[in-house]
């Protein structure tokens, strides 16, 4: 069997001894990310807190090296673990660097006073997650994403050997939230420092995560790598998706699509038909696509929205029999929207079901470019 | 950045410092016999001068009172602030200082005959057991209620309630006592002597020291209780600490000098502005000798303003303190919005 730095054993947690979630065994190498992901109240922060022992757990055993964590001292215990929670650390009139320097608490004497090597550390963590520019910022006053990172270099002055993070990148805008998560894979190479934490982006959660485990109910349903976890299907099973759709796969998400026969045909490939797509789904016009290759940038996009996809096998020659199939739902719609400027070599069935349908006499709707944004009029001040 | 802040703290701990020793001289010396400070220098030499007794055992004592129990009060106030994470908690508007002084009352009307003969440690101890049950009504409250200010609400309440309490017992006094313990019920400087100061300045330094020891764990317990629990600290410990000892303050104040208003909420918000930092190993010094400098003022006041006739002491840290507590919650208003 394997030996796991972190480990827990039918760890069961709740609150005020009522179990909530039961029997959860995870296993985590040095150096390791693990996501925790299930639907809203579904208990990760539960389990989080659980793990970081502000909860007692119910029953089970949550080991670190071997060590029973239980067994820790509140001391050794905070040398071993921090934890970046969703409630708002409470200052008053501190500076982001006296935040950090909070975390340098474990280490200090009887009445808290920095060494030397303690102000290093804290220079250190602040380098480490580019905050060094905010020390004499107070802390209430810098932005989400901004307060986020001071918490993650308050966090690291703890030198812990593994970090809990409770839904970290919530309230982030998408650069702090790719910024938050490359800090913590240079903090895995640098530190080998093991990263447990909840996310709801499952898009990131599949990028950044070693280990993934899904929560749902009363258990914890699985527990592995993320391409064991995101397989066709399960999350939005998961997260019981009944609107819309979730492309585990790709990442993509869509909004429900029309329902009814057909009335458009697109045609598109290569990432053209995306966006008109996601228009007629807007406009609730019901439309079929194709032709379609199945590994074609379009194809997830179509599956999800489109009320028929006319696909082709990846890398193989359209046959004729698709094409006769693409021509009848042609025969069936009222209108032909074409995306493409150009058919390539592999695509002269395209051409020749524009050409079939110009002949037959349908609307035909030329898209041939994006289109570019209006630009909004700069008003100057001085006028 | 660093180094100006370090300046700061010194500037402010010097001038509290110079503050204490300008009001203590000031106290001594004005008065309706005035003291000129080159007799004070003299009689402290040893030499005999006219108003000897006035100084030293009146003037003297009361002044000393002032400066240890105003240090005691602002801190109280700090630590139940800390506590409730609530600015504008106090002793006072707690209500622990009302049920402190409720059992004081009770002690000395039903079992001392005489109330001014009653021991220093049987008033502590009285008042100390009428604080911890103010604080466990309190606390059991804010069990209940997490808003801010209907904690306050609350112990407003409960200090009403005790006050009533008060009220009565003092109705059914003797004559004679009704005139002291109405004096003291208010809140008064007046009437110290060297065995209570004696008393106070060692049970007040214990309790100092015990607070000071505990500066690290609460500057941890600031940041919310699952920031500090990470952190390595006992919370439960720490808030059985934080209760007694500030019940224990709160109960000292009440038995020598009865409920003194506001100084407990006003002086610590004003020394953190002085200082421009929370961090508790600095601020309980400070407020320590903020309060200390806040009541030897106001006590300066409540007895020269009228002279002859005393004010009593809640009535002038009302006037000063109020307005304070009053600026802390429209700044706060602000901030939120």
């Amino acid at each position: 069997m394997m030996k796991y730095y972190f480990r827990t054993e039918k760890m069961t947690v709740g609150y005020h001894k009522v179990p909530l979630i039961e029997k959860i065994e995870i296993g985590l190498e040095k150096g390791e990310i693990l996501t925790l992901i299930g639907p809203n109240g579904a208990g990760k922060s539960t389990i989080l807190k659980s793990i970081a022992r502000q909860l007692a757990l119910i029953s089970g055993t949550v080991f670190l090296d071997d060590g029973n964590l239980q067994d820790m001292s509140g001391r050794e215990l905070s040398q071993n673990m921090a934890v970046v929670l969703t409630e708002k650390l409470r200052t008053e009139m501190m500076t982001c660097e006296e935040v950090v320097a909070t975390g340098r608490y474990p280490y200090t004497g009887r009445f808290g006073i920095l060494s030397e090597s303690d102000r290093q550390m804290v220079e250190e963590a602040m380098e480490l997650v580019h905050v060094t520019a905010l020390r004499d910022r107070d802390f209430t006053r810098v932005s989400d994403g901004q307060r986020q990172r001071v918490m993650l270099a308050r966090a690291i002055c703890q030198e812990p050997e593994i970090i809990i993070l409770d839904e970290p990148t919530s309230y982030l805008d998408v650069r702090y939230k790719l910024e938050f998560l490359s800090v913590l894979q240079e903090l895995r190479k640098e530190k080998k420092l093991t990263v447990i934490m909840s996310l709801h982006e499952l898009e990131l959660a599949a990028r950044v995560s070693d280990k993934i485990l899904c929560i749902r109910g009363k258990w914890a349903e699985r527990f592995g790598r993320p391409e064991e976890i995101f397989k066709q299907g399960y999350l939005s099973d998961l997260f019981s998706i009944t609107s819309g759709s979730f492309d585990e796969e790709n990442g993509n998400m869509e909004l429900p699509a029309i329902k009814g026969e057909a009335v458009v045909f697109v045609i598109a490939g290569g990432g053209c038909g995306r966006n008109v797509y996601r228009r007629l789904q807007r406009q609730s016009v019901p439309f079929a696509t194709g032709i379609l290759f199945q590994n074609d940038l379009d194809y997830p996009i179509a599956k999800a929205l489109a009320t028929e996809v006319i696909t082709a096998k990846a890398f193989e020659p359209i046959s004729d029999k698709l094409s006769e199939c693409a021509r009848k739902k042609v025969d069936q719609c009222k209108k032909v929207i074409c995306c493409k400027k150009a058919f390539g070599t592999f695509e002269y069935a395209n051409q020749e079901l524009l050409d079939y349908a110009r002949q037959s006499g349908k609307e035909i709707e030329m898209i041939l470019t994006d289109g570019e944004p209006e630009k909004m009029k700069q008003i100057k001040k001085d006028e | 950045m660093r180094h100006s802040r370090k300046m700061r703290y010194i500037a402010t701990f010097f001038l509290l410092g110079i503050s204490i020793l300008l009001f203590v001289v000031l106290n001594v010396c004005i008065g309706t016999v005035a003291i000129s400070l080159r007799q004070i220098v003299a009689s402290a030499r040893g030499q005999e001068i006219e108003n000897s007794r006035i100084l030293w055992d009146i003037r003297m004592p009361r002044a000393l009172a002032a400066m240890i129990l105003g240090g005691a009060l602002a801190l109280a106030g700090y630590l139940l602030q800390t506590f409730f994470h609530n600015p504008i908690a106090g002793p006072f508007v707690l209500g622990i200082s009302s049920g402190a002084k409720m059992m004081v009352a009770l002690i000395m009307v039903f079992f001392m005959g005489n109330a001014f003969k009653v021991s220093s440690e049987a008033l502590i101890t009285a008042a100390f057991i009428g604080a911890m049950i103010s604080m466990g009504f309190v606390l059991m409250i804010s069990r209940r209620v997490s808003h801010m200010s209907m904690l306050v609400v609350s112990g407003v309440m409960i200090g009403y309630i005790c006050s009533a309490v008060t009220e009565l017992v003092v109705t059914f006094a003797d004559d004679a006592e009704i005139v002291n313990l109405h004096n003291w019920s208010r809140g008064s400087f007046s009437g110290m002597t060297w065995d209570n100061v004696a008393v106070m300045a060692g049970v007040i330094s214990v309790a100092f020291a015990a607070v000071f020891w505990l500066s690290k764990p609460l500057s941890a317990y600031q940041q919310g209780d699952a920031y500090a629990e990470n952190l390595g600290v006992n919370i439960r410990l720490l808030r059985v600490s934080l209760v007694v000892l500030s019940s224990f303050l709160s109960a000292c104040i009440v038995a020598f000098a009865g409920p003194i208003s506001f100084v407990g909420i006003a002086v610590p918000h004003l020394v953190k502005s002085l200082l421009g930092t929370a961090k508790p190993i600095l601020m309980i010094p400070a407020c320590f000798l903020g309060g200390s400098v806040f009541c030897l003022f106001c006590d300066l006041l409540a007895r020269t303003m009228f002279a002859p006739a005393e004010l009593s002491i809640s009535t002038v840290t009302a006037v000063f303190g109020a307005p304070v507590v009053l600026w802390i919650m429209i700044r706060r208003g602000r901030e939120k919005t």
